[in-house]
């Protein structure tokens, strides 16, 4: 008997939960790393040596230096940890966001200045 | 006696902390969102509470993945702005009430809630955007502040029965405080958005404002709603959404809308604010 998890059916979407926190705990523990000023100094001087210090799988760790955000949530990464990497690279929620979506920026920003993208064919709409 | 009085739905999108603190309130982008406010921060210069119960989530600010309450408590004296990776927000540090706190703590763990009790906190935009949008920008927060930081980060988030039940338990343990005090709850975050995946950018506006509709009258059966619901059409973040259930637990069943106001966009996200009041 194994838990119910309809929530992976939804489009676009990867849900953080247990599992998935799970197999993404050093990779976000490294992300809140970041939030000292020494470490975001001691990242960038090399990104590959820092993250060695961090017992994280290998495709976690190439996953960050190609700033591959779907690939980092595929492996465990939750966007609120991951914010740390993209704030220490001065860029915004919106940029990460537009990334994930394969949009540029200006296309994104756009999309929700006109109201975000639509419901409609976004939904699971089979039986949970 | 104390009484809670009132309750305040907001959402807490980072970018309106920004906004505030860089002085584009009235910029063409921001003007017509903070607008929606003028209303709220003239009625609570009336209404004057002494404390405020602040139902708010973390985002990896305070809490990392080393330890996930689902319900924290905040019974410190004082609580300081979080620095999120770019400073803490030029704010003022908020005065917790740990008299009340932990006689909340004890009455609804007595009624089977488990909470975990928080004696040191920083605070995170999810708490402070709310204060600046009710506030504005005193030198000092004229208010008193109970954060409860709930877990929506981590799935499974507390169900909305759950959160709606937590206020009724919160309501009594209130009501049983002998200090006179003007009690308010506040229930923060959503409304519909989604930070993440090739799906980011969702907005739901039929679901918000039949969750602004239901929540005022239809809260009981609103509980109902399963998580799969908010995640699938509110987005993967907009299942926050269930903390207002914590805010509307606690008021009387029959309340008094007194303000209603939704906007698109917020950065990411779709903005909803209510103010309630008990009759």
């Amino acid at each position: 008997m194994s838990l119910a998890k309809p929530y992976k059916n939804i489009p676009g979407t990867t849900i953080f939960d247990a599992e998935m926190g799970r197999l993404g705990y050093h990779l976000n523990q490294f992300c809140m790393s970041l939030m000292k000023a020494e470490n975001r100094a001691r990242f960038k001087a090399n990104e590959r040596v820092y993250l060695d210090e961090w017992p994280m799988s290998e495709e976690q760790k190439l996953a960050v230096m190609a700033r591959d955000y779907n690939r980092m949530m595929a492996t465990g990464g939750n966007i609120y940890f991951l914010a740390k990497i993209f704030s220490s690279d001065g860029l915004s929620f919106q940029f990460a966001a537009a990334t994930m979506t394969g949009m540029s920026q200006p296309d994104y920003a756009q999309m929700m200045l006109q109201g975000g993208r639509s419901p409609q064919g976004n939904m699971y709409e089979g039986d949970i | 006696m104390a009484k809670i009085t009132a309750g305040v739905a907001t959402s807490h999108v980072p970018a309106i902390g920004a906004a505030i603190d860089n002085g584009k309130t009235q910029d063409a982008y921001w003007q017509p969102l903070f607008a929606g406010y003028d209303f709220g921060k003239e009625w609570i210069k009336q209404q004057k509470p002494d404390v405020v119960i602040l139902v708010y989530n973390d985002h990896a600010s305070a809490f990392d993945m080393n330890i996930i309450p689902t319900f924290a408590l905040g019974c410190a004296p004082t609580f300081a702005p979080a620095d999120e990776g770019w400073g803490p927000r030029p704010v003022p540090s908020v005065m917790g009430y740990p008299e009340l706190a932990s006689h909340i703590a004890q009455s609804v763990i007595q009624q089977d809630f488990d909470l975990t009790i928080i004696n040191q906190m920083d605070v995170d935009h999810g708490l402070t955007v709310p204060m600046s949008l009710m506030f504005g920008q005193p030198e000092a927060w004229p208010c008193r502040v109970i954060p409860l930081a709930v877990n929506v980060v981590l799935y499974p988030a507390p169900s909305g029965k759950r959160c709606y039940n937590l206020g009724k338990a919160i309501r009594k343990a209130v009501d049983s405080f002998d200090e006179d005090l003007n009690v308010q709850i506040w229930g923060t975050g959503g409304m519909s958005h989604q930070l993440q995946g090739p799906r980011a950018g969702l907005i739901n506006k039929e679901f918000d404002n039949a969750f602004l509709d239901r929540i005022v009258d239809d809260a009981e059966s609103l509980a109902d709603m399963p998580h799969f619901d908010y995640l699938n059409q509110a987005g993967s973040e907009g299942v926050e959404l269930v903390m207002w259930l914590i805010m509307r637990g606690a008021l009387n069943d029959k309340v008094k809308l007194k303000k209603r106001f939704y906007h698109v966009p917020a950065s990411n996200t779709a903005v909803g604010h209510l103010i309630l009041e008990n009759d």
